[in-house]
């Protein structure tokens, strides 16, 4: 066992010892938003022609918990480490920053696939199954769960509070995911409104994701794949840049 | 691992944290195999200095290294070789006491260690805790699993960080006897402590910091000698005191007196002094130095 695969597993155990936290709560959170919303709505709204509004809505449920546990992942075990301060259990041992961030980095991007597997199961008894692009699905769910992941290293890191991370969650995290087009299609926003989601790089994730699902979209998907990569290459850097400085860690 | 090298070296290291000069200038050098005490008051630098050892804190100035591995460029060998117990009993909930011991040898790159792990769990009496929630065990099992975490990858060196502050007495003896014989077996110990006597018994060599500088440095029992400060104790038939030794000799509250001296041919001229004023001493008792008189001399003069 490596240094890297051995903090992976550390991080595998970690979340896995409280699944019902870490997978059940929010599978059951999603399905609940997809009973009322398509409750309310599927009688009202069509998004695309040709695809109920449950379908529309299951791969934006997908996707929300996908971003919101891998988020979730990393920066919660690292803020707790840092609370608790058993962190140094993994600042003491001959870890590089490389191999502290692709252990944080990929038991982000399980839990992710964990839960967004778990979504989508529960969902298949209200939306009919239909995959018309698999290909896209794993590319955009993988890239989805890897941004999250590092952005929540990079919270974890910067937090010195539960209070901070929190805010961090609510004020950005929250606010990016339920207002990317998870509920509706940004088509449906006056013009302001969708020129701003043309710049948030959630609404890419979703849109793109669920072109995996109902082969249609606001945009092409090629394009948005182009802009999470760039986004996931982007916030990378940032977080390798300061793990490689101790930023907050090392000090 | 290079042989030649010493288990610690630390050349001119300087930190400052905002306002502070946590560490100014230390130079140190210990050799394989030495039980070494680091003493101070609180804010004397000792803290800064371990945690530069272990790389949680990067120096502004100066160098570090770990059986001749520096600490920042070689940090991975520096690592392997050295093994840390932190001050705080700090320890993980998810985990119990095997996975942790599990975890942390993974970390190290060690896949096949449960041999050593059961060892070690055996030596500090952790066995009957191995499958017990880390947050479920007392203080004291805490402080144990910490001490059975730093020694999974087998170090050289082991940094133990003030081990027995808040510990019973019972896990304090156990602790030194494990770890004197960690020191019998070759391991070089660095330990910083609050408690003088231990590290009067225990530490070959001692280094004293203030403010960030090495005020002292030197084999215990020469520090020891620095100060000749000895104390008699004194019972007397009478409250009758030759004119010569007024100054010298203090009067307790207790009716006995008290009298500081180097030399004991002092002691000699007293006796006789007091026998020639007709009193006689009923009760003596000598006092020899310890380390706290030392080190309460050398911080004061420092």
């Amino acid at each position: 066992m490596s240094g890297l695969s051995a903090l992976f597993y550390k991080e595998l155990l970690r979340f896995w010892k409280v699944v019902v936290q870490t997978v059940v709560a929010p599978v059951v959170t999603a399905l609940l938003y997809l009973l009322i919303f398509s409750h309310v709505l599927e009688e009202h709204v069509q998004v695309y022609p040709g695809v109920s509004y449950t379908s529309f809505l299951v791969p934006g449920l997908v996707m929300m918990s996908m971003l919101q546990n891998a988020f979730s992942n990393s920066s919660s075990s690292l803020i707790q480490s840092k609370m608790q301060g058993n962190i140094v259990f993994v600042l003491l041992p001959p870890l590089s920053y490389l191999e502290f961030f692709l252990a944080y980095l990929g038991a982000s991007i399980l839990r992710g696939l964990i839960v967004g597997l778990g979504v989508w199961a529960v969902t298949l008894w209200y939306a009919p199954f239909q995959l018309p692009h698999p290909g896209w699905l794993l590319a955009y769910a993988l890239l989805a769960c890897a941004i999250m992941g590092a952005v929540g290293i990079v919270a974890g890191i910067w937090a010195e509070k539960y209070d901070q991370l929190a805010a961090f969650q609510n004020f950005l995290i929250l606010p990016l995911t339920f207002l990317s087009g998870v509920f509706y299609s940004i088509n449906s926003l006056p013009p302001f409104w969708q020129a701003v989601s043309r710049v948030n790089p959630v609404f890419y994730l979703i849109d793109g994701f669920r072109y995996a699902f109902v082969g249609q979209s606001d945009t092409d998907p090629g394009l948005g794949l182009l802009v999470a990569g760039a986004c996931f290459v982007a916030i990378s850097a940032l977080t390798l840049m300061l793990l490689k400085s101790g930023y907050k860690l090392r000090h | 691992m290079n042989q030649a090298a010493p288990a610690i070296r630390v050349s001119d290291l300087r930190k400052r944290f905002r306002a502070t000069q946590a560490l100014d200038g230390v130079s140190l050098e210990i050799p394989p195999g030495e039980f070494f005490g680091l003493l101070g008051p609180n804010g004397a630098g000792k803290t800064t200095l371990i945690s530069i050892l272990a790389g949680l804190t990067r120096a502004d100035s100066g160098h570090a290294a770990i059986m001749g591995h520096d600490v920042v460029r070689d940090y991975r060998q520096a690592r392997r070789a050295l093994g840390v117990v932190p001050q705080e009993l700090v320890y993980d909930p998810f985990f119990n006491v095997r996975e942790t011991l599990r975890i942390q040898s993974g970390y190290f790159g060690l896949k096949h260690n449960d041999g050593w792990i059961d060892e070690i769990m055996h030596h500090l009496d952790l066995t009957p805790h191995a499958d017990k929630n880390t947050q479920n065990l007392s203080g004291g099992m805490k402080r144990r699993l910490l001490v059975a975490q730093a020694l999974v990858h087998k170090p050289p060196v082991i940094v133990l960080d003030e081990p027995t502050a808040g510990v019973d007495v019972d896990l304090r003896r156990s602790l030194w006897e494990f770890v004197s014989r960690l020191n019998r077996e070759g391991h070089t110990i660095l330990l910083t402590t609050h408690y003088l006597e231990e590290a009067e018994a225990l530490c070959g060599r001692i280094a004293m910091l203030k403010s960030g500088r090495v005020v002292a440095l030197d084999a215990t029992r020469n520090l020891l000698k620095l100060t000749n400060e000895h104390c008699a104790q004194l019972r007397l038939s009478t409250e009758t005191i030759p004119a010569a030794w007024q100054t010298r000799l203090l009067h307790d509250a207790g009716g006995s007196w008290r009298m500081n001296f180097s030399d004991y041919r002092e002691l000699e001229t007293l006796l006789a002094d007091l026998r020639g004023v007709g009193t006689h001493v009923l009760e003596m008792q000598l006092q020899e130095p310890d380390l706290e008189d030392v080190f309460t001399d050398i911080m004061k003069r420092t």
